[in-house]
């Protein structure tokens, strides 16, 4: 009697595994959601895309046939599962969800959805940002959970120096000091070797403190110090005409069309060029690197300080790209939501876009949210986003592996 | 001759016990770069040529602050009732990182905490000698249930608690603003969320009512319930099995693991402990400060609690002595702002420097120009996991 299973088994791990039946049973919860709370409420959604055109879907009827495909892409998935194409269907079908969700809530009635998405892409600019800074830290073996420091001194910064000095110096002065702030975390982690995180933490306290003292005590007696006009949104030639998306990606602040660039100069460097291997190999090995001649230190420095200038402009966002003053703690917890979208991207640039851009449409949603009356008490959307990140977390990224070498202090012997 | 043989002893002594040298010298740097601070902010007097007025601003700060926090019994009495929440905080944070996790989510489980002591509060009508104690209770439980959760996450799918804590407090926060919403939590004739007041004799009592006409000594036996929870948590972290077990699981968690212990069980005792001892202070700030819930009750203890934990590196004196100085930071710090015209967040810039101070060891040796033996306060955070 022979015991070959005659099968082959596909080699999948039990935790992908695993994975993939909660992706099957997430289907499944979607569907039953949709199924029993978004199709409970009759009347037609007006979703506005352009100024003459409204795009109306009946809620109940699209809530219905969504529940169905989703069960049935549950059962699918639990049965079979999708191999490569399971991230894609899942994309789709969590767009669909949301879009159905919108159609429930604004039933009866309808809302600007060009310009949701056009404030889902202008808010997730801090977050994007954030998270990029937080790569290049991350990515050369320094952990960075100072980004929320990082922000709010650069916030401030710019406010200030934008009011004084015009716009354009306000941005430089808020990289400066995005810069200063990490040349805080790069010598005490690199040369004094101090647990990073302890320094992070420490940097966040003192941009908190040092910006809240100075706003209590210099600002509120110069209010011309902290008064501004913000940048104009910048309508890129042909491509704002494309409906919808002209507007939404086209029509914007210098920032996005900043926070774009970054995203995609940080991918293309990480992975095609020498500069970007070399981060990478500090980040995961950084003793391999430095016997094959890379300086591993001085790349630190650098990769540390060219953070800071990223977080600058991600936080020159709040004066000079969005509400043209600082308050006391303007940022909000967003930087540490940017940290969130780094290990929700697995440390990779399009990965932390990604998750920015869901931040971005939660905060969107709840702008929104505010004008429509859904019946649930707003508490419930406004903790929507952090219960997906928990979910989406604890569900699909699991246990995410950072840089091998992250909080470890390097040794140049 | 032989006291002068007997102070050099002394001071031979203090020299070589350099971690408390570290500690003295970071809190004057801290001192120094915070007077640097209050000078250069203010601009008015330096645009007049005043350097000296602004120099003085830093001499009647600084006074404040110390008259503030020690200077009289209702000071004294203010240093106690700021720091209780901060120890028990500052303990919830140590005890995560002993066993190798960052809890940054005590501010929601001193929410939920809270909350559940909140309700025992203004739902029992029992006898005090029963009730008070019940309401501490439920106040460990309700934090120990919020924070079994990060725990859970970890052990069972490894999600890293550094996100799902940061999650959990955003969501404590609206789920509390719900709470305080709700007929069962609003206080009747309110339309802003404010909770029901907690019956005088429900709440914890205050450490010297037996004082005749001093209201203003706001201290209550949170107080001796923090310092009662920093003994036990000396207890179990050198006296207990389970205790021995966390400090090897945070040392090494693959040489835990290989040795034979339940580290996912040990995840999620260690964050419920953790959760414990902050949702304790939720119920000390409910039933002792306010004797009733606001929005934001919880304020920024949570986050001060890690610089605590750091400060203290972990250890149970260490954590309690550190939330002591911050309490009484905190206590000096209002006495400033209504004293000068300091604002009270100058303390927020002094404790992080404090920290970052006795984190760089080597700095401070090279400002001072002294001799130590390079005590590092140790690497609390052991990467994202693989």
């Amino acid at each position: 009697m022979s015991t070959i299973d005659p099968v082959i088994l596909p080699l999948i791990s039990a935790e992908q595994r695993k994975q993939a039946r909660s992706v099957g049973l997430t289907f499944v919860v979607l569907g039953i959601v949709a199924a029993f709370v978004l199709g409970n409420r009759p009347g037609d959604a007006g979703f506005k895309l352009v100024d003459s055109y409204i795009f109306v879907i009946p809620a109940q009827p699209f809530a219905r046939i969504l529940a169905l495909v989703l069960i049935a892409l549950g059962a699918a998935q639990l049965l079979k599962g999708f191999g490569k194409w399971t991230n894609v269907v899942l994309s789709i079908s969590a767009a669909t969800f949301v879009i159905s969700f919108l159609a429930w809530a604004a039933s009866g009635g309808s809302f600007s959805f060009t310009g949701m998405l056009q404030d889902t892409v202008t808010r997730s600019v801090p977050i994007i940002l954030g998270a990029i800074a937080g790569i290049l830290c991350e990515r050369s073996g320094i952990i960075n959970i100072a980004i929320e420091g990082q922000l709010l001194g650069s916030a401030f910064a710019g406010a200030v120096a934008g009011s004084l000095l015009g716009p354009w110096i306000g941005i430089v002065a808020a990289m400066a000091m995005g810069v200063g702030l990490s040349s805080i975390l790069a010598v005490f982690s690199i040369r004094y070797r101090v647990d990073q995180v302890i320094v992070g933490f420490a940097i966040n306290f003192f941009a908190l403190g040092l910006t809240s003292f100075l706003a209590a005590r210099v600002l509120t007696d110069h209010p011309d110090y902290n008064i501004l006009s913000p940048l104009r949104p910048i309508a890129l030639p042909l491509l704002s005409n494309i409906p919808v998306i002209g507007v939404v990606l086209f029509t914007q602040t210098l920032f996005v069309y900043f926070a774009y660039l970054a995203v995609a100069v940080a991918t293309w460097s990480l992975y095609h060029t020498k500069w970007g291997l070399r981060t990478r190999a500090i980040g995961e090995y950084p003793k391999a690197a430095g016997t094959l001649g890379v300086d591993v230190i001085k790349l630190r420095y650098r990769n540390v300080l060219l953070a800071g200038a990223v977080a600058g402009v991600g936080g020159a966002w709040w004066p000079i790209g969005m509400v043209g003053r600082f308050d006391q703690n303007i940022t909000n917890g967003r930087g540490f939501i940017a940290l969130a979208a780094v290990i929700f991207g697995r440390w990779n640039p399009v990965g932390a876009l990604s998750a920015a851009l869901v931040f971005g449409l939660a905060e969107a949603i709840q702008l929104k949210m505010s004008n429509l009356d859904t019946g649930i008490p707003s508490e419930f959307l406004l903790m929507a986003p952090y219960l997906v990140t928990l979910v989406v977390v604890a569900g699909f990224v699991g246990r995410s592996r950072g840089p091998k070498a992250a909080g470890q202090p390097y040794d140049a012997q | 001759m032989k006291i002068v043989a007997t102070l050099r002893r002394l001071a031979d002594r203090i020299a070589r016990t350099s971690s408390l040298r570290i500690t003295l010298l970071a809190i004057l740097s801290a001192m120094v770069v915070g007077a640097f601070i209050i000078i250069l902010s203010d601009i008015d007097k330096l645009k007049n040529g005043d350097i000296l007025g602004a120099v003085h601003t830093v001499g009647s700060a600084y006074w404040a602050l110390v008259v503030g926090s020690f200077g009289s019994l209702r000071a004294i009495s203010a240093t106690i009732n700021s720091a209780t929440p901060l120890i028990l905080c500052g303990v919830s944070v140590a005890v995560a990182f002993k066993a190798g996790l960052f809890n940054i989510g005590a501010t929601g489980q001193m929410l939920a905490g809270g909350m559940a002591a909140l309700w025992v509060g203004f739902s029992m009508d029992g006898p005090v000698i029963i009730q008070v104690p019940l309401a501490v209770l439920a106040g460990a439980v309700g934090g120990a249930a919020y924070g079994a959760i990060p725990g859970v996450l970890k052990a069972r799918t490894g999600a890293h608690e550094v996100i799902t804590t940061i999650m959990l407090n955003n969501m404590a926060g609206f789920l509390v603003l719900w709470l305080l919403k709700t007929n069962m939590f609003q206080r009747t004739d309110r339309t802003d969320p404010i909770s029901k007041l907690v019956a005088a004799p429900g709440r914890l009592p205050r450490l010297f009512g037996f004082m005749d006409n001093r209201p203003d000594l706001v201290a209550h036996a949170g107080f001796i319930v923090a310092i009662l929870a920093v003994i036990v948590y000396w207890w179990f972290l050198n006296r207990s099995t389970s205790g021995f077990e966390f400090r090897a699981f945070g040392m090494n968690a693959d040489a835990a693991q290989y040795a034979g212990m339940h580290t996912k069980r040990l995840t999620v005792m260690a964050m419920m402990f953790a959760g414990a001892f902050a949702g304790l202070a939720g119920a000390a700030e409910v039933l002792g400060t306010y004797g009733y819930a606001s929005q934001n009750f919880a304020g920024n203890i949570g986050f001060d609690a890690i610089a605590i934990a750091l400060l203290g590196r972990s250890t149970p004196l260490g954590t309690l002595l550190a939330a002591l100085l911050f309490g009484a930071l905190q206590a000096g710090g209002r006495q400033m702002q209504v004293d000068t015209d300091v604002p009270i967040d100058l303390i927020v810039v002094l404790r992080a420097l404090i920290v970052m101070f006795i984190a760089a060891p080597l700095l401070i040796k090279s400002i001072w120009r002294i001799k130590v033996s390079p005590t590092s306060l140790g690497q609390t955070f052991k990467g994202w996991g693989s």
